[in-house]
């Protein structure tokens, strides 16, 4: 048995978790030809490194497969019902910062809190017949936020990718998305609702409480622990 | 022996018997089927529903649902015939995600009995609520009762503007932004510093003028110009606020609760009619041989559950066991039949038990 190391296989999260984990003294890196997703771990014994997609790093840790992962808590948080039983945040990394927030057409120079989302909606939904769409992929983080925000006549509408633009395509009236900037959000005339955001995320390392672990393996992570400083 | 027989068919066969008892006293048998067009339940019951149903597509049909209750089927069923009073009984397996209790089922059995058409509305409360109070009365459970018909009253009779009426009258079922709304139109939270900015200036489209998505430039002067002439009305009164707070923290036996509201009702007149509504379900309770002086009564009762009773309200929930979902719960939902009648609607009042909890109790057979 080893402990496994769940990272993100590719991009800047990579690059910059390799970072984090190099500059305390565990040098993590790719093995083979560019596209094969195998990796290597010096400086402490014991630890595989598995390269994986950011999206399934929660559930790999959730099923135990991996022992720890680098992820976002957005993606901690929207994909595992109650997240904080099966994983355990250990340092966030300082990188990888973006907030999930509420945004509405800029035009909207009458709406700028949740109570006047809530408002809108209802002349909305009187006026045009069907409930305000709001396009997202974070289904759970959101709907809980407008719940607790006492936000009605509102229907969540899925959006995978170029979530900015549901609202120009009238396929939606309003979006809830991770923004880092906003600078999207600004070119798409968009602005964020003036409240605190449904989630603030960056990386995080995550410890699986779920995985199975020999003695030797506890020597193991208690090591790499300590070498972090988490 | 007993325990050779599979869970989910003891199950059934509490849920058979307990039907059998509903067809015994006049019902007719309802069924549905399970995968449902999610389009309606969508709409009537917003995020709520998708949260807690499985939502699945189909490549012709769209989107469809697990069944989640019988109630809308039951009631488009009803709807679409003759409008005759009708009794209908009926029992299946539901499905409700659980992300907050994983360790409940997500699919489980519901049996029903629902009643529509009953012109005196307090007796067909009163002979719901007996039918599972008899029918549940081996169990020893605790009854809750509950009018939402006298909060939407209590809202409607409010001394300040329709706007404002409107907006709590939405949120009755959401206690905590009902009460946020209260305190706002009565002055007591302070003016978000964006409305305040709005109200005060000559507010227009922004710079760049873009106007994008589906809301028109009129919707949201119409919103602005809404705003502000709340804003010229004075807050709501102290008095206004202490007389809600009362209504909703009623909590006794049924007859002195009404007591208690006919005295806030002295200050509350629109009370009246949903007060007299209540005496009369009280009086045809004990006609039907239901204690009545012991049965207690929670004005906030309900108000979490679904959105669509919009009357009498109730629960039957295991004293012995508190872990355990209630056993049954049911409830007055007039307006639900109109909003799935197209134009026409009929009384109705009805509930569901959960044969797997009855089960759990040991049993009524």
């Amino acid at each position: 048995m080893t402990i496994k190391l769940g990272v993100p296989s590719k991009g800047r999260l990579m690059e910059k978790t390799f970072d984090w984990f190099g500059a305390r003294g565990v040098t993590l890196s790719r093995t083979g030809s560019d596209r094969e997703y195998a990796g290597a771990v010096e400086g402490v014994d014991g630890v595989d490194l598995v390269l994986l997609s950011a999206g399934e790093i929660p559930r790999e840790l959730a099923a135990g497969r991996i022992h720890l992962g680098v992820t976002g808590n957005d993606l901690i948080q929207e994909k595992l019902v109650q997240w904080d039983q099966k994983v355990e945040p250990l340092a966030p990394l300082g990188f990888g910062h973006a907030n999930l927030i509420v945004a509405v057409p800029h035009c909207w120079v009458d709406v700028d809190t949740l109570d006047d989302l809530d408002g809108a909606a209802a002349a909305f939904r009187a006026r045009h017949g069907f409930r305000m769409r709001i396009a997202t992929k974070y289904h759970r983080l959101v709907r809980d936020y407008l719940r607790r925000g006492g936000v009605a006549d509102y229907q969540l509408v899925d959006s995978q990718g170029a979530t900015e633009g549901t609202v120009k395509n009238l396929t939606a009236e309003a979006i809830a998305d991770i923004t880092s900037t906003g600078e999207t959000l600004r070119a798409n005339h968009l602005k964020i609702l003036d409240e605190p955001p449904v989630l603030e995320s960056q990386a995080t390392l995550f410890r699986s409480r779920v995985a199975d672990k020999t003695d030797a393996d506890r020597v193991v992570l208690r090591a790499l622990i300590e070498r972090l400083g988490v | 022996m007993a325990q050779d027989i599979p869970y989910k068919s003891r199950v059934r066969i509490e849920a058979e018997a307990i039907c059998d008892g509903f067809v015994a006293a006049g019902a007719a048998r309802f069924e549905t089927d399970i995968l449902l067009s999610a389009e309606v339940l969508l709409d009537l019951y917003g995020e709520d529903i998708r949260a807690r149903a499985y939502v699945t597509t189909d490549p012709e049909r769209g989107e469809m649902m697990l069944r989640p209750d019988f109630t809308v089927p039951v009631v488009q069923y009803h709807m679409s015939g003759d409008g005759l009073p009708a009794s209908y009984t009926y029992f299946g397996e539901v499905f409700r995600k659980q992300e907050d209790h994983p360790d409940r089922r997500s699919e489980y059995m519901q049996v029903g009995y629902e009643e529509f058409g009953g012109a005196n509305a307090a007796a067909a409360d009163a002979d719901v609520f007996g039918q599972f109070s008899d029918a549940l009365a081996p169990l020893g459970l605790r009854a809750a009762t509950g009018d939402i018909g006298i909060l939407i009253a209590m809202v409607e009779g409010l001394n300040t503007t329709e706007d404002r009426r409107a907006a709590l009258m939405r949120h009755i079922w959401r206690p905590a932004r009902f009460t946020a709304l209260v305190k706002r139109f009565a002055g007591l939270t302070p003016v978000p510093p964006s409305r305040a900015a709005l109200l005060a200036s000559d507010v227009g489209l922004p710079e760049d003028g873009v106007m994008i998505g589906l809301r028109s430039e009129r919707e949201i002067a119409n919103r602005i110009d809404a705003l502000r002439a709340d804003a010229a009305q004075a807050p709501m009164s102290s008095e206004i606020v202490d007389l809600i707070a009362a209504v909703l923290a009623v909590s006794e036996t049924c007859p002195n609760a009404l007591e208690h509201l006919r005295d806030i009702a002295v200050d509350l007149p629109g009370l009246l009619p949903a007060l007299d509504r209540f005496e009369a379900r009280c009086e045809a309770m004990v006609q039907r041989g239901i204690d009545v002086d012991a049965l207690p009564f929670e004005a906030s009762y309900g108000r979490t559950s679904m959105e669509y009773y919009d009357g009498f309200v109730f629960g039957f929930y295991s004293e012995t066991r508190p872990d355990l979902p209630p056993v049954a719960t049911g409830g007055r939902y007039d307006a639900l039949t109109r909003r799935l009648g197209q134009g026409r609607e009929n009384p109705a009042v009805g509930g569901v038990i959960r044969p797997d909890v009855v089960l759990e109790l040991g049993g009524l057979r």
